[in-house]
C-alpha cells in the first residue's frame, strides 16, 4: 500500500536520537521538512529546544549540516551561511531555518524582517508551539488568548494570557514575500507539500507550522497529532498560503468542530469560562470572515 | 601607489586587497565611510563580495558568523552602540574559532549620547575573546586590515580580529597612505582555507553545546588561540615587512624608554602628541618616554614589564574608565608588572572621554605629576582621587 | 541511513575538537530508558499504509517487508504511532524492566 507523500520524501533520517520530550510537535516538524530537502540541506537553528535537544557535543542528531544560530539571529545566520556558501561557488544547497515562536514572532523579527526585505534565498521555517517552551512555558508573542503559561497564569483576575496570538504569516506576506504558508503538523501531507514547494522558489520562503508541545499544552505525549488537527478542525488555525501577492484557503472545514471541546481538552485552557470561549469563537469567526473576503479558495 | 586617504578609507582599502568573500554592512557614525566605500568597490567591480545590507548590528555580526561557518572570509564594520548592540555575537564569534575581521571606530558610548571618539566601546569588549589591535595611523591602519586576516586565519590562532582606529582622529583624519600592489597582497595573505565549516560531502554539526565535563577545554583551547597570536603576529610582521617595507613592533611600541624615567603608556592616535612631548621634555634634560599599546589582546605582559622595568614612575593615559574602578588599561598594565615583580609607581589618567581633546600641555603636565608623584586616578582637566 | 550510536563516546583533553564543530549525526546514547510503555507492531495487520512512520516524531519507525518495524534503541514510547494507525496495527504496551 504505497503512501504517496511517504514516496516523495527521503527515506533517511536527519533528525535522529535527539532528546525531545516524547511526542513533541517540533521535532516532527523539523524532522518532516528535512526529509524534504535532503542531505544538502544545510539548518540554522537558534537557542532553543531543537539545539538544546539535538546538539550536546559529543551527542549530536542532525546527519546533514547544522549549526546553532543565536536566539536573535536564525535569519541573519541565514543569510551569512547561503551567501558564504554562494560566493564559495557552491550551488546544490538550501538553507533552512527552524525556530519556535518565540525566537520567530519575538527575538528574531527583525533578522527575519531583514531577510525577507533583502529576499535572501532561504526557507524560513518556524514551528509554533505557542510559548516559550525551553525555558519552561512561558508566555511568547504567539501564545493565544486565554492560555496559562508560567508568566501568565490564570487566577481569579486574569484568565491567563490577555493578549491574541501575532499574526507572522500575515506580517510575512506584508513583506510581499515570494512564498508564505501556513501548516500543522496535524496536516503532515500539507506541509511536506508546502515545503516541497517552497524549495522550488527563488527567494524567501517563510512557513508558519503549528507544532504541540504536549508538555506546555497539557495534553498527553499520543494527542501531539490529533490536537494539531483539531486546531485546524475548529478553526482557530488555518492552511494557507500567500504566493504572487495572493492569499489562498488551502482547506475549509465544512463546519468548524467545537473550539470548547478544543480547549477543554487542554490543561493551558483549563481555567477558561464560558465567557472567554465566546470571545476565543468571537475572534475565530471574525477572522474567517475576514478569509472569506480575502483568500481565494 | 600613494594617495591621500583617511582612516576609514584606508582601512577599505586594506580590506579590498584582502578579498573579503562577504560583507554585512551597517551604518553607524564614525565608521559609515568604510561601508559605504566597500559598496562602491564592489559596485566598480575590484572587490568581488557578497555584500549584504543587514537591518542591524546583531544581524552584521551573525551574517558574518554564518559566512565564516559556511567557509567564506567576513568582514564587518562597526562602532560604539553598535558593537554593544551586537556583543552576544561576539563572543559567539570567539566561541566558534571564527577568524572574521571587523573594524570598530572607536568611538564613547551613552549616555549621555555623543558621537565623539574615545575607546570605552571596545574596551568594555576585551573579555569577548576577540584580538584587539588598535592603530594610530591611516597607513597602520591599512596595514592592519590586510595582516589581521593573516594573523586571525592561521590554524594555531582561529579567533576573530577586531582593528579599532579613534574615531573621527583616526577614522577622518586624510594622511598619505601607501596601497599595496594587489599582486603582492594576493602573495601575502592566500584565500582562506578551514575544516571549521559546513562541508556537504562530510557534514557537520557546528556552534553545538558542551557541558561541564568538556566546556572547560573547549575555552582553554580559545585561550590559547588567543595566545598563540603573539607569535603569529611577529611571524606576519615579519613577512609584511619583507614584502612591502614597513616594520612593526608587535602588541606594543616603545619610543625613547631605553633610559627613559617617566613613561606614559596610551593607545591609539594620542600616542603621536605623546611622542612629540617627550621630545620636547628630553630637550629639557627630562628623561621621558612613551609606550604605546598596538594589542590589548593578545595583552603585551612581558614586553610591559621588560620596558616599565627601569623607570621611575608611569602613567597609563587611556580613554576609558571603568566607573568604580581605574581604566582598563591600567588594570592590565599594573597586572603584568605585578606578575613579573616589577614595583613601579604608576599612575592613570583618564581623558578624551566623549571626544574631549587631550593638549600637549595636558601631556606635559602627566610626566610632571608622575615625577611628583600624584592621586592614582585622576580624570585631566577635572582631578583625582584614590579609588581605595 | 540516519544518525547512529559509536564506539566513542568519551573525549580527552587532545580529542576534544579546536573549535565548535564536528562530525555530524554522531550519537552516543539511546532513548530506551525513556520509555514507560512500547508500541508494539501487529504484523498480521499491519498493512505498511506508512502514516505512523509519516507521524513519528523521532523517525524511528520504518517499514521493512510492508511491516511497520520500531529502533526500539530511540523510541520513547510517546504512542502518537498507535494513535494514528486507523486499523489498530499498533498497541502500547507497558515496559518490562
Amino acid at each position: 500500500m504505497a503512501n504517496k507523500t511517504a514516496e516523495s520524501i527521503s527515506r533517511e533520517e536527519f533528525f535522529y536520537g535527539h532528546k525531545a520530550c516524547a511526542g513533541c510537535g517540533g521535532s516532527l516538524a523539523v524532522r518532516a521538512a528535512l526529509k524534504v530537502l535532503g542531505p544538502n540541506a544545510v539548518s540554522v537553528l537558534p537557542a532553543g529546544c531543537m539545539s538544546a535537544v539535538g546538539f550536546n557535543f559529543p551527542q549530536l542528531c542532525f546527519s546533514n549540516n547544522s549549526i546553532i544560530s543565536t536566539f536573535a539571529g536564525t535569519a541573519s545566520m541565514l543569510t551569512g551561511v547561503e551567501a558564504g556558501l554562494r560566493a564559495r561557488g557552491i550551488k546544490e544547497f538550501t538553507a533552512v531555518g527552524f525556530a519556535g515562536d518565540g525566537g520567530t514572532a519575538d527575538i528574531g523579527i527583525q533578522a527575519l524582517s531583514g531577510a525577507i526585505d533583502r529576499n535572501d534565498n532561504i526557507i524560513y521555517i518556524c514551528y509554533d508551539n505557542e510559548a516559550y517552551m525551553n525555558t519552561g512555558i512561558q508566555k511568547s508573542g504567539l501564545t493565544p488568548f486565554g492560555a496559562k503559561t508560567t508568566t501568565t497564569p490564570a487566577g481569579s483576575n486574569i484568565h491567563g494570557n490577555i493578549r491574541p496570538k501575532k499574526n507572522m504569516f500575515e506580517i510575512a506576506a506584508a513583506h510581499d514575500i515570494p512564498y508564505a504558508a501556513t501548516a500543522s503538523v496535524g496536516y503532515i501531507s500539507d506541509f511536506i507539500q508546502k515545503v516541497q514547494k517552497a524549495s522550488q522558489i527563488q527567494g524567501t520562503k517563510y512557513i508558519h507550522v503549528i507544532a504541540p508541545c504536549p508538555t506546555g499544552w497539557g495534553v498527553a505525549p499520543d494527542e501531539t497529532v490529533d490536537i494539531a488537527k483539531e486546531v485546524v478542525d475548529c478553526g482557530l488555525w488555518y492552511l494557507a498560503e500567500y504566493e504572487n501577492g495572493e492569499f489562498r484557503l488551502n482547506h475549509k472545514p465544512k463546519e468548524f468542530t467545537s473550539v470548547e471541546a478544543y480547549l477543554k481538552k487542554q490543561g493551558r485552557f483549563k481555567h477558561l469560562t464560558d465567557d472567554d470561549i465566546r470571545i476565543i469563537t468571537a475572534s475565530r469567526d471574525k477572522k474567517w470572515e475576514y478569509i472569506g473576503k480575502n483568500f481565494a479558495l | 601607489m600613494k594617495k591621500f586617504l583617511s582612516g576609514n578609507e584606508a582601512f577599505a582599502e586594506g580590506i579590498r586587497l584582502a578579498r573579503p568573500q562577504v560583507i554585512s554592512a551597517y551604518p553607524i557614525t564614525p565608521q559609515t565611510i568604510v561601508v559605504e566605500r566597500l559598496s562602491e568597490m564592489v559596485e566598480d567591480g575590484s572587490l568581488k563580495a557578497e555584500y549584504v545590507h543587514v537591518e542591524s548590528e546583531h544581524s552584521a555580526m551573525s551574517c558574518a558568523i554564518g559566512a565564516s561557518a559556511a567557509g567564506a572570509r567576513a568582514f564587518t564594520a562597526t562602532s560604539s552602540q553598535g558593537l554593544l548592540y551586537m556583543a552576544e555575537c561576539l563572543y559567539y564569534a570567539s566561541g566558534g574559532r571564527f577568524p572574521i575581521v571587523m573594524m570598530n571606530a572607536d568611538r564613547s558610548t551613552a549616555l549621555p549620547w555623543n558621537i565623539y571618539g574615545d575607546q570605552r566601546d571596545s574596551l568594555s569588549q576585551l573579555d569577548s575573546g576577540w584580538i584587539q589591535a588598535y592603530a594610530e595611523n591611516a597607513q597602520e591602519a591599512l596595514d592592519l586590515a590586510l595582516m589581521s586576516y593573516r594573523i586571525a586565519e592561521d590554524k594555531r590562532v582561529s579567533t576573530p580580529f577586531m582593528a579599532n582606529l579613534d574615531g573621527f582622529v583616526l577614522t577622518h583624519t586624510y594622511e598619505t597612505v601607501d596601497i599595496p600592489e594587489r599582486e603582492q597582497a594576493d602573495r601575502f595573505l592566500p584565500p582562506y582555507e578551514t575544516d571549521n565549516r559546513i562541508d556537504l560531502d562530510a557534514p557537520k554539526n557546528m556552534a553545538f553545546s558542551a557541558g561541564p565535563d568538556t566546556n572547560y577545554i573547549f575555552k582553554y583551547k580559545e585561550h590559547e588561540g588567543v595566545l598563540a597570536a603573539r607569535q603569529v603576529i611577529t611571524e606576519t610582521e615579519k613577512e609584511f615587512a619583507g614584502i612591502f617595507g614597513r616594520k612593526y613592533t608587535g602588541l606594543l611600541e616603545s619610543y625613547r624608554t631605553d633610559d627613559a624615567e617617566y613613561i606614559i603608556v596610551t593607545l591609539g592616535s594620542i600616542a603621536g602628541l605623546c611622542r612629540e612631548t617627550a621630545d620636547k621634555l628630553r630637550g629639557e634634560g627630562i628623561k621621558a618616554g612613551v609606550v604605546r599599546i598596538r594589542y590589548m589582546r593578545p595583552f603585551p605582559n612581558e614586553e610591559i614589564a621588560a620596558v616599565l622595568r627601569n623607570a621611575k614612575a608611569y602613567a597609563v593615559l587611556e580613554k576609558d574608565i571603568s566607573f568604580g574602578n581605574d581604566g582598563t588599561v591600567f588594570t592590565n598594565v599594573n597586572s603584568a608588572l605585578k606578575k613579573a615583580g616589577v614595583n613601579v609607581k604608576g599612575y592613570n589618567f583618564i581623558g578624551g572621554l566623549g571626544g574631549r581633546n587631550i593638549s600637549a600641555a595636558d601631556i606635559e603636565k602627566i610626566y610632571s605629576d608622575i615625577a611628583k608623584g600624584t592621586e592614582s586616578v585622576n580624570f585631566i582637566g577635572i582631578g583625582g582621587g584614590d579609588n581605595g | 541511513m540516519r544518525p547512529y550510536i559509536r564506539e566513542k563516546k568519551s573525549f580527552t583533553f587532545d580529542e576534544v575538537p579546536e573549535n565548535t564543530s564536528f562530525e555530524a549525526g554522531y550519537l552516543t546514547t539511546v532513548n530506551s530508558g525513556w520509555r514507560s510503555i512500547r508500541p508494539v507492531v501487529n504484523t498480521q495487520k499491519c498493512v505498511g499504509c506508512e502514516q505512523c512512520y509519516l507521524y513519528c516524531p523521532d523517525g524511528v519507525i520504518s517499514v521493512k517487508d510492508g511491516k511497520a518495524a520500531i529502533d526500539y534503541d530511540f523510541c520513547k514510547g510517546c504512542g502518537i504511532c498507535a494513535k494514528i494507525c486507523r486499523i489498530g496495527a499498533i498497541e502500547m504496551e507497558a515496559e518490562r524492566k
